[in-house]
């Protein structure tokens, strides 16, 4: 990971003596250059409190959907697939552009950019997690289950404390997958005018005729806080392995 | 007193039949032993007990409940009746302690203090009190099964279910879980095991039940049937047992 670093910014370093080049835009020694760094890196704001509230509410609809995929009963699975196939099929950015435009028209209820936002995100991711869940406790042995009918628990603290604390031990590492996947798919957000971080470098762009420059450092700040996500995800995982060692 | 009551009662797998028109009954206090070929139906029957399994045909009635799809048979059956799987079937992730807790904190709503008291003293009658606070994978395997074997009495069933429990069990650690089931078989708890611990069998069984083929072929008081056979099938299989 270290050299992976290093190498990109020798590459940024020597391209940066290339004519094509304008590194005075993004200078921190020059005012403006500041200024416009501030500026940028102010959308982190969004793309992190917009990720995390999608991928809470995300898990917690998925949670809720993947259940009654698990039930014996046709009819709760035939919902199971019906949600998950049909929420899979629609693109991200279709579904951002049809909540914020669509949706009002449909119900009255006008969401804000990031609300909107938001709920495009966690319908869409909800699916994926569905699916996630469902396999994880799907991995539960059948012995759980058995060992905790023979000590009478009921469904929900069957699922509560035995089959939920091993399944998401074993899916963390696809939840931290897909969070990240959600700080991406969040720049999207940008086409409806949430100001986070590529909507704030596009708005850069614009006034500073400096795309190249611009998008460089976008693309470094997207590396930085999907590089913390992923060490905070590996801790995570660490920890609740410790935990039951 | 009869507390449990198996009559013809049948079982299938798809085409295939488990349990053929058995029938059988158990009186409280009584310790059975079942025995019998892989395949046999032996583990199908007592998890029909506990209704791990559902029966197609046939009647089961424990403890004065009739077996049926109601919820409400089904929470009272499962409070009388514990089980003890060959696998252990231990929490991978609560330590010994929270394994036994569960089930009388959540089911029988005992305080935690209770709850800890109670599992406690089925951990010093399982000879594992230092071990509480260890998650079952820091176990042996016998140390485990005792767990299990505690884990079952802390919800104090009336009819105790052991499937194999020796089975899985390294040859040095199956005289430990013996011990803790004879010590438990003079305690008056009915004891339904299926096992092919002979020597166990001999000492603590009041009956014994050999199975073949989904049926119970034979059945008496263990000196009875191991001495005088009355079938030619469990005639073989006790001189295949004893001379492996």
């Amino acid at each position: 990971m270290k050299r992976f670093l290093i190498l990109v910014s020798a590459f940024l370093l020597l391209s940066g003596c290339s004519n094509n080049w304008g590194w005075y835009v993004v200078d921190p020694t020059t005012n403006t250059g500041w200024t416009n760094l501030k500026f940028m890196a102010s959308g982190a704001y969004y793309t992190i409190i917009m990720s995390l509230t999608a991928i809470l509410i995300s898990v917690i609809v998925g949670l809720l959907v993947a259940l009654p995929g698990l039930s014996t009963k046709r009819g709760w699975r035939m919902f199971n697939r019906t949600y998950v196939e049909i929420v899979r099929a629609v693109p991200i950015l279709v579904l951002i552009l049809w909540v914020y435009y669509g949706l009002p028209a449909l119900s009255g209820i006008t969401l804000n950019v990031f609300w909107a936002g938001v709920l495009a995100l966690a319908l869409s991711d909800s699916a994926f997690q569905a699916e996630i869940f469902r396999a994880g406790i799907q991995s539960i042995a059948r012995g759980q289950y058995e060992a905790a009918q023979s000590i009478s628990l009921n469904y929900r603290d069957t699922m509560r404390y035995i089959i939920l604390p091993q399944a998401i031990r074993r899916i963390l590492p696809a939840l931290g997958n897909q969070l990240v996947y959600m700080m991406k798919m969040s720049s999207l957000v940008s086409v409806i005018g949430l100001q986070e971080l590529t909507r704030k470098a596009n708005e850069l762009v614009v006034s500073e005729y400096r795309p190249l420059e611009i998008y460089t450092i976008l693309v470094l700040e997207y590396l930085v806080l999907i590089l913390i996500v992923s060490a905070g995800v590996r801790w995570l995982e660490r920890r609740l392995k410790a935990s039951d060692t | 007193m009869t507390i449990i009551s198996m009559r013809n009662v049948s079982k299938f797998f798809g085409d295939f039949q488990a349990l053929k028109d058995v029938s059988l009954d158990v009186t409280a206090g009584e310790r059975v032993v079942i025995c019998g070929p892989s395949g046999s139906g032996k583990s199908t029957l007592i998890r029909c007990i506990n209704r791990l399994e559902t029966h197609e045909a046939g009647e089961i009635i424990v403890d004065g409940t009739t077996l049926t799809d109601a919820p409400a048979g089904l929470e009272k059956i499962r409070g009388t009746v514990g089980m003890v799987f060959q696998q252990f079937n231990l929490f991978p992730h609560l330590t010994v302690m929270d394994n036994l807790c569960l089930g009388p904190r959540r089911v029988l709503g005992l305080s935690d203090t209770e709850a800890r008291a109670r599992a406690m003293s089925h951990l010093e009658r399982v000879q594992i009190p230092d071990q509480a606070d260890k998650f079952p994978r820091q176990l042996s395997g016998g140390q485990q099964q005792r767990v299990a074997i505690a884990r079952s009495l802390c919800m104090e069933p009336r009819i105790l279910l052991f499937d194999e429990p020796t089975s899985a069990l390294d040859p040095e650690m199956i005289a430990e879980v013996l011990d803790v089931m004879t010590e438990l078989a003079s305690t008056g708890i009915t004891m339904i095991v299926v096992t092919h611990e002979m020597g166990f069998a001999r000492r603590v069984a009041d009956r014994m039940v050999f199975m073949d083929k989904g049926e119970i072929v034979e059945i008496g008081a263990p000196e009875d049937v191991f001495t005088a056979p009355k079938s030619k099938r469990f005639a073989a299989f006790i001189k295949q047992i004893l001379n492996h």
